[in-house]
């Protein structure tokens, strides 16, 4: 059985659906470490995400352009991150609260939204939306590895590309430098006249537009249409791989690679010998896996640090 | 500054009238006990706070400020106590954070940052590693960080808000080094301090405050010490309080040699031995940051010393659990009392038995008695008068004086031998602080030893029967009997400069 197994997943196929699958998940993990850098823990990506998903599907139908069809649900998400924004920075809730109200948004609000704009119920079969185009490169055909970024939609292309730009942004232009100081000592950034306020706003909508992408792809590429329920924990687990990419662009983006993997794995275990409940549950057990690591690794390090300073202190 | 009044919401003047003129290019001392009026008046000159009266001139020229960027842009610029940096960001980063220099437009000009850093760092002689981060530097080098911070950003003249309070003395000399080079230069520098070596070691002149009002200016080579303490140490009000002479019985807490450095290797306390007696108040007097705070938190079991010794009627209590400390007698009444002292969101009930809600007495089986709760905290709160629509009212709705009575009406009712009280009256209103003193001379009366610490120099030297005082982590003088005191005598040890010998000093042991 093992062997089956390895033999499936040493595979250039194996590594294309990898890419697949991480591709959400990675727009995600961004999505959250743009705020989490701010110093905003945006919970809600997943509802954004699903309102990502539907409205790339309708803003697609309607102009029967995919292009506007992916801006469309960034620029929902920019929305709902700005929202999201003004309830907590302006009105004064507790962010996570309004992260909850924006999943409760995403799953129950997708399927009114759905009917009130097209009269579809669960799903947008019936819709003619369009489709986001793969990136055909042939003569990658065949090449092991390089060949499984052959058949990958332009989204894939995109998001890699993200994790260089949202790189950039934080360590190599001054707004970054605002949301890192803003996110760590808000009052050091207050005390030089910094608008907090105005730099955290920024971030959430740059981290609904991640999440908006993310979404786009989950109903214009990855499936056909938008289903209820659609993005089912992606969110959360692009949250997870922020925190075990330790808030990093590259770290994040590795960590979403883990967790595609392990959905991967799943998928290719289906029907091998093993109980198909069980081999569903591997990425979230992987999940849970790495958060441990990382929660163990976050400690040992909180502890080394206050013996470096007690010895110091004992030193002086 | 001229005529600057401020009186804040809760009733508190701090400022009255206050005068206060700095001349270019001098370091001026703006000295006075905790809660003068210092912090408050530089607030008002930062545009932190607005003054109810008064104005500001600078250069000749009127100005009001109303936030600390309208300050910052007229050449005014502050080095809080606290630091205001960002840990994981660099130097550099940090120096430019909200002015960064740029590159094609878009990027952050890393380079610019650093050639800018090394620029002022060179310039007025503060050497720095602009790529270092902020998290893997000393203190003393966080502080220059600050202060030229405040020159990028076209700082003339300079507050520093007790700058050496977190410096080692090396690091100390170090700044007044610099501070005297930024003076040549033609900066001004208004530096906060109570101790009395450093201003009269590197200021020009001096402007006093107590009590919210201005005490004058004087030149630094024109006044003397003692005059400085007597202007700064003295009682403006006395409220009554009649006390019956005390009669010491035996002693109930010996602390013996206490040495302790906190976590950034300051020597907080240096071999600290006094003992509480039965029956009396022993009140700990000092200006503030003196290790008053840092000796009730061991004593209180939350920091361990280097080395030395409490004992609680003859056994050892260091290291023991505050559950264990409130078995066998022992009360505080923390400083913080949002934070050690009371639950804000917890109803005053629930405030009063939270020491007790164990106990037989309130419970029934495995629920609580409500009818014995009930019956207790009516009960309490009518003894301690506390001032509430019910007992199922949030204790963070009260007034300051009656969440303190709160805390207290808990502390007093458990039967204490032993009462540690920290500022117990620290921002409460009369009334409040009237009727908490009087319990506590009352309780001790009983036999209760009460170790007083506070800052109120008219409250330790009221209440208490006997007295120490303490200065740079060390006890500096011990008076058995505080009747015939003087605030200047008072204001000499305080300010550290005196000390009475160690055969005196050893007297507060009562071996």
């Amino acid at each position: 059985m093992f062997e089956q197994i390895a033999s499936s997943v040493f595979t250039t196929a194996f590594l294309a659906s990898v890419l697949r699958i991480t591709t959400p998940i990675l727009f995600a993990a961004l999505a959250s470490v743009i705020s989490e850098r701010a110093g905003v823990a945006n919970i809600g990506l997943e509802g954004i995400m699903m309102l990502g998903a539907l409205f790339g599907v309708i803003f697609s139908a309607w102009t029967q352009s995919a292009f506007v069809g992916v801006v469309g649900a960034g620029l929902v998400g920019v929305l709902i991150g700005l929202m999201m924004g003004w309830f907590s920075l302006k009105l004064g809730t507790d962010i996570i609260l309004s992260g909850i109200a924006v999943n409760m948004l995403g799953a129950g609000g997708t399927i009114f939204l759905l009917f009130m704009f097209t009269g579809l119920r669960g799903n947008s079969a019936a819709l003619d939306s369009r489709m986001i185009p793969a990136l055909e490169m042939h003569f990658l055909e065949g090449i092991p590895v390089l060949g499984a970024f052959a058949r990958q939609s332009i989204l894939t292309y995109v998001a890699l590309l993200c994790v260089f730009l949202v790189f950039v942004l934080l360590y190599k232009t001054p707004l970054g430098l605002n949301i890192r100081a803003v996110g760590e000592n808000p009052h050091a950034a207050d005390s030089v006249g910094m608008s907090v306020r105005k730099v955290k706003y920024i971030a959430l909508g740059i981290s609904g537009f991640l999440a908006g992408l993310g979404g786009a792809y989950m109903s214009m590429f990855y499936s056909r249409g938008f289903t209820t329920d659609m993005v089912a924990g992606r969110g959360f687990i692009a949250l997870a791989a922020q925190a075990m990419g330790r808030g990093e662009p590259l770290g994040a983006m590795l960590s979403s690679l883990l967790f595609g993997a392990a959905d991967a794995l799943s998928h290719h275990m289906q029907g091998t010998a093993l109980p198909s409940q069980l081999v569903a549950t591997i990425p979230y057990v992987i999940t849970i896996i790495g958060l441990s690591l990382y929660a163990a690794r976050t400690i040992g390090k909180v502890k080394r640090a206050r013996k470096a300073r007690a010895q110091t202190a004992t030193n002086a | 500054m001229r005529g600057i009044t401020k009186i804040y919401p809760n009733g508190i003047a701090a400022n009255q009238a206050v005068d206060f003129s700095v001349r270019a290019g001098e370091i001026h001392a703006l000295m006075g006990e905790n809660g003068a009026g210092k912090s408050t008046l530089m607030k008002i000159l930062m545009g932190l706070e607005q003054p109810q009266e008064g104005e500001i001139f600078l250069g000749g020229e009127k100005v009001s400020f109303a936030s600390p960027q309208a300050a910052i842009a007229k050449g005014v610029g502050m080095v809080h106590q606290h630091f205001m940096l960002v840990p994981s960001l660099t130097v550099a980063e940090n120096m430019v954070l909200g002015i960064e220099p740029k590159k094609h437009g878009v990027f952050f000009d890393r380079a610019g940052a650093v050639a800018l850093t090394k620029e002022y760092s060179e310039r007025y002689g503060l050497p720095l590693d602009p790529n270092a981060k902020i998290a893997d530097i000393s203190v003393g080098m966080k502080q220059k960080v600050e202060i030229l911070k405040a020159l990028v950003r076209g700082a003339k003249i300079l507050i520093l808000d007790e700058p050496t309070a977190v410096l080692t003395t090396r690091e100390t000399e170090e700044l007044f080094k610099q501070l005297v080079i930024l003076k040549e230069q033609g900066f001004t520098v208004i530096f906060i301090s109570h101790k009395l070596w450093e201003v009269k070691q590197i200021t020009d002149r001096i402007t006093i405050m107590r009590g919210g009002k201005s005490m004058g200016v004087h030149t630094t080579a024109g006044i003397s010490e003692q005059e400085i303490s007597r202007l700064m140490v003295g009682r403006d009000v006395m409220l009554s309080l009649e006390k019956e002479k005390a009669e010491p019985g035996g002693s109930v807490l010996n602390v013996r040699g206490l040495n302790y450095t906190n976590q950034w290797g300051n020597r907080m306390l240096k071999d600290v031995s006094f003992t509480v007696r039965a029956g009396e108040i022993l009140g700990v007097a000092g200006v503030e940051g003196n290790g008053q705070s840092d000796l009730v938190r061991i004593l209180w079991g939350f920091e361990s010393p280097d080395s030395g010794s409490v004992a609680f009627e003859g056994a050892e209590i260091l290291g023991e659990p505050q559950s264990w400390l409130r078995e066998l007698g022992i009360s505080y009444i923390p400083e913080d009392r949002m934070v050690y002292g009371a639950a804000g969101g917890a109803s005053i009930e629930e405030n009063l038995i939270s020491d007790r809600a164990w106990g037989k007495r309130l419970n029934k089986g495995p629920f609580f008695n409500a009818g014995a709760i009930r019956k207790e905290c009516d009960d309490l709160i009518k003894r301690f008068k506390v001032l509430a629509r019910s007992r199922g009212q949030r204790v963070g709705m009260l007034s300051g004086g009656n969440i303190q009575k709160v805390v207290v009406a808990r502390e007093f009712s458990a039967g204490p031998k032993l009462i540690i009280a920290e500022q117990p009256t620290r921002g409460i209103d009369v009334g409040a602080t009237e009727f908490i003193r009087a319990r506590m001379v009352e309780l001790s009366r009983q036999g209760a030893g009460v170790l007083l610490v506070s800052a109120d120099l008219a409250e330790v030297m009221q209440l208490s029967d006997s007295l120490i005082v303490m200065y740079g982590g060390e006890v500096v003088a011990y008076f058995e009997d505080t009747s015939a005191l003087t605030d200047a005598e008072m204001g000499e040890y305080m300010l550290g400069l005196s000390k009475q010998s160690a055969e005196e000093l050893g007297r507060a042991a009562h071996d």
